[in-house]
Order: C-alpha cells, then sequence, then structure tokens
C-alpha cells in the first residue's frame, strides 16, 4: 500500500514538474511574441476561471466529455469482443479480416458528411464517428494481442476443464487486456482530435465549437480557455486508463524476485 | 487401468501425411508411474495429449479407468511444460482456478485449496504473482494447483526441465512422496536419464522418429526406497536407459 501511495506521489509530481515546465515555456513564448494572439498563461487561465464559474465552459466541457467517454465505452464493447473472437476463431477471422483491413486503413473521417446527413447535426453523428474510429483500434489490437497467446495456456485451461466460454474469460481476456489498453490510451488522441473535427462544424455545443467560436469571435484569451479544458480533457482520460492499467494489469509490471 | 488400443494420429505437412502414431497400444496399471523418455520429436508430449482428452486419435481408442476419452476427463490432472500457470492470476487463484472452472463455490474450496498451498510450501507467497516466484515455486504451484482437483491420473511433460540440479532433487523427491502418498497413476515425460529411473516404477524407451514405436521397456521395482539414488541398481538401470537411448539415436 505504501509503494502504490510513493509510485502515486512520484507520479503527481512528475506531472506537475511537466506543467510548470509547459506554462513556463507558454509565458516565454508569449513575452517573446508579444502579439494579442497569444495571451500569457496568466490571462488564459483567468478567462477559464471566470468562464468556468459562470457555466458557460463547464457546459461545452460536459458534452465533450460525454461524446468522448460514451464513444469509447462503444468501441469498447464492440471492438473488444469481436477481437477476442477473430483472434481464436480462426474460421470467422478468415470471413471478416479481409473485411476489417480493407476498412481500417481508410480515413474514416472522410464519412463525416455523410454520417451528418444520415444521423444529423446533434450528439450521433459525433459519437458515431468517434466510435467508427476507435473501434476499428480496439479491434485491430485485440485480435493480434489474442493470436500471441501461447496454445499451451489455452490447452492449460482446457486440461482444467475449462470449455470455450472459461477460455475467452479466464485466458484470452486477462491476455490481451494490456495490449487493449494501450490501444485505448493511443486512442484517446485520436478520439479527441476527431471530437475537435467534429464540433467544429455545425454544432453550437462542445469544447471544439467553443474554441472555433472564440477564434471567430478574435477572443484568444477565451479560445485558449477551450484549449486547457480540451487538454484537460485528455490528461484526464489518459490518467483514467492509467489507472486501469494498474488495477487489472498489476501482474504485468511486478518484478521477480 | 489405463488402455490405450490401436490408436492412431497423423497430421498433414505439406502434401504428404505424417503418421506420429500407427496401431499404437500401451497399458498402464493403476497405481504405475510410468515414465516416457526419448529423443525430441519422438511422439512422447503428443501421447500426455491424447491421455488428457485434448488431442483425439484418428482411429483407435483410449480407456481411463473403464471410461472412454472423449474429451477433458474431471479426474485427469496435466502439468504442461513450462507449467502452464496464468501470469495474470496470483499463486492462490491459479492454484484454484481448476474448481472455479467446475463452478464450485468459494466455500467449497477454500479450506481445501489453503491446505495444498500450505503442503507445498507456499503459504508466504500465496498473494504473488508468477513472475515473482522462482522456477521452483512456479512449480510447485503448478503441482498444487493439479492436487486440488484430486486427480486419479496426473500426467507431467517435462515438470522439472528449466530447474537448477538442487531444486530439481528435491522436487523430484516430492514428486515421488506424493505418488507414494497418494497411489496416484502417473505418466512422466522427461528428457533426463535419472529422473526417468528416481520417477518411474516402469520405463518406457522411445525410438528417435515417427511413426512412435517403444524401443526398451524397462521395469524398476526399487523405486521409491529410500536411497535408492546413491545405489548400483540406480546406477545400473540409468546406464541402461542410456545405452537403449543412445543405440536408438545411432542406429
Amino acid at each position: 500500500m505504501t509503494q502504490l501511495r510513493r509510485g502515486f506521489q512520484r507520479q503527481f509530481i512528475g506531472y506537475l514538474g511537466a506543467v510548470l515546465f509547459l506554462l513556463a515555456l507558454w509565458q516565454y513564448a508569449a513575452w517573446s511574441l508579444s502579439t494579442p494572439l497569444l495571451p500569457t498563461p496568466l490571462a488564459a487561465l483567468r478567462a477559464t476561471a471566470r468562464l468556468f464559474s459562470d457555466g458557460d465552459l463547464r457546459k461545452h466541457l460536459w458534452v465533450s466529455t460525454y461524446r468522448v467517454v460514451l464513444s469509447t465505452f462503444l468501441s469498447l464493447l464492440l471492438g473488444l469482443p469481436l477481437g477476442l473472437i477473430m483472434g481464436y476463431e480462426r474460421r470467422i477471422d478468415r470471413f471478416l479480416a479481409p473485411l476489417v483491413y480493407i476498412i481500417y486503413p481508410i480515413p474514416k473521417i472522410v464519412f463525416l458528411p455523410l454520417i451528418l446527413l444520415f444521423l444529423g447535426l446533434g450528439d450521433g453523428s459525433k459519437i458515431f464517428l468517434i466510435t467508427f474510429i476507435v473501434f476499428f483500434q480496439i479491434l485491430v489490437t485485440t485480435r493480434d494481442a489474442v493470436r500471441k497467446v501461447p496454445a499451451e495456456t489455452v490447452s492449460s485451461l482446457r486440461s482444467l476443464g475449462g470449455n470455450r466460454a472459461q477460455v475467452y474469460r479466464y485466458v484470452l481476456l486477462p491476455a490481451s487486456l494490456p495490449d487493449v489498453l494501450t490501444s485505448l490510451r493511443l486512442s484517446m488522441g485520436t478520439a479527441i482530435a476527431v471530437l475537435f473535427f467534429a464540433e467544429s462544424f455545425a454544432t453550437t455545443e462542445g469544447l471544439g465549437y467553443f474554441i472555433m467560436d472564440s477564434w471567430s469571435r478574435s477572443a484568444p484569451d477565451e479560445m485558449f480557455a477551450g484549449i486547457i479544458m480540451m487538454a484537460l480533457l485528455g490528461v484526464g482520460l489518459f490518467i483514467v486508463v492509467d489507472f486501469l492499467e494498474t488495477i487489472f494489469c498489476r501482474w504485468q509490471h511486478l518484478k521477480g524476485n | 487401468m489405463i488402455e490405450i488400443s490401436h490408436c492412431n494420429l497423423a497430421y498433414v505437412q505439406g502434401a504428404s501425411q505424417v503418421k506420429v502414431y500407427d496401431n499404437f497400444s500401451l497399458k498402464v496399471e493403476q497405481g504405475e508411474s510410468l515414465v516416457l523418455i526419448g529423443p525430441s520429436g519422438c511422439g512422447k508430449s503428443t501421447l500426455l495429449y491424447l491421455l488428457a482428452g485434448l488431442l483425439q486419435p484418428t482411429g483407435g481408442e483410449i480407456n481411463i479407468f473403464g471410461e472412454r476419452v472423449m474429451g477433458t476427463r474431471q479426474k485427469t490432472a496435466f502439468i504442461l511444460q513450462e507449467y502452464g500457470l496464468f501470469p495474470w492470476l496470483n499463486v492462490e487463484q491459479n492454484v484454484s482456478l481448476g474448481l472455479r472452472v467446475r463452478h464450485m463455490p468459494k466455500r467449497m474450496y477454500q479450506g481445501a485449496v489453503e491446505e495444498v498451498i500450505h503442503k507445498m510450501g507456499l503459504w508466504e507467497v500465496k498473494h504473488h504473482f508468477p513472475s515473482q516466484l522462482s522456477g521452483g515455486q512456479r512449480q510447485r504451484v503448478a503441482l498444487a494447483r493439479a492436487l486440488t482437483l484430486k486427480p486419479d491420473l496426473l500426467l507431467m511433460d517435462e515438470p522439472l526441465s528449466a530447474l537448477d540440479a538442487l531444486t530439481r532433487e528435491r522436487l523430484q523427491e516430492l514428486l515421488l512422496e506424493i505418488w507414494q502418498e497418494q497411489k496416484l497413476t502417473t505418466v512422466l515425460v522427461t528428457h533426463s536419464i535419472e529422473e526417468a529411473v528416481f520417477l518411474g516404477s516402469r520405463i518406457l524407451v522411445l525410438a528417435d522418429g515417427r511413426p512412435t514405436h517403444v524401443m526398451g521397456e524397462i521395469l524398476n521395482p526399487l523405486v521409491g526406497q529410500s536411497g535408492y539414488r546413491q545405489t548400483p541398481e540406480f546406477f545400473q538401470k540409468t546406464s541402461y536407459v542410456r545405452s537403449l537411448l543412445e543405440g536408438g539415436i545411432v542406429g
């Protein structure tokens, strides 16, 4: 327990150092460029506090968080089981793999106009687009992770009397979880980038909209307040995935005696 | 009794068919400790997979204590090479997994699991994960997991091959103790001649190449006697097994 606390403490100090370094860099850039387009960190933080307390920014942050978290959850819900099945059941994989490999490299963002057309301008289209992108990343990673599981590990469970469903539960899922969480962490960056893009079109809610709206109103301090919130959203999700990894994949980071 | 009758097993490699077993038969008496020794690729491990019900023969049949093997069997325990432990489960979870997959409620197995963990000297490390254990400890976990199933047949595929000499000897003694105490029927595959003679009440020397065939059979009635490892009989038996193996490889 003490070890865990010390680990968190060290992590916290690391994050704090990184934030201070970035703020210092920003301050230096603001001083040296001396343009109203780049406010100082203090001005941006003041704007953030003001907009946050009057509720406007809070609303946009909530909408964006809701969209990105729900999309990621849906991607996991669909991508993880399908990836496990494709990795283990060769017959199903033979049928689905070509389809996945053709769709995977297509930049899904190009479908945005089509998605807007079919799903409208509300949450649905944004959630669908992010899910569509992150789903494939999770699907492909899970499938590849399952394929790496040694046949002996599966035999070991079957020799204990484990049936097919138990092979999934006790072997394939835990064995692929570290790779799935790594892919989830990488997908967070993509998900937020797609979120920003999707929110900057024909909408009046979300951080993407807020940033683009502040930009068009020539309010750089407010724009930076939006950017700060977007960054916090990204870091927050990153920390959540990290935390999930320490809970579910502790065995991966242990040293032998 | 365990009876392998006229078994065939083949797989396709490229355009040709490789016969691993061709009309192979073998009997193992209840309470016997049979050791299979032979060069790599002679089909020793495959025989264990067949007995465990993880592989099905393409012809013939296998009966274990009167019951035809059609799949895995509740009272057969199988310790695979590299122990077959699950790195994401701690010692206690690994040991109890066999009972969990059989849907036994925790309150029913907790006592038995703790007893085996104690007996195997793993109490201090019961919350450790396999990566935190030494090779000998991992082997003990695999053994503990097998024993919680209260098996009547224990299959082991080179269970001690990755261990240092001393740990290996200590675990050989433990295996012998378990075999004698529980009157378990065991089938063990090994590469080590000393291990074969120390643990096997009967030793089958398998010939190089396919299909698998038995090159020699050695009865070893003194197995389990105290100090057997230091006796001239032990030395004679190991020399005999060695000569069979060398003859087989050269010939």
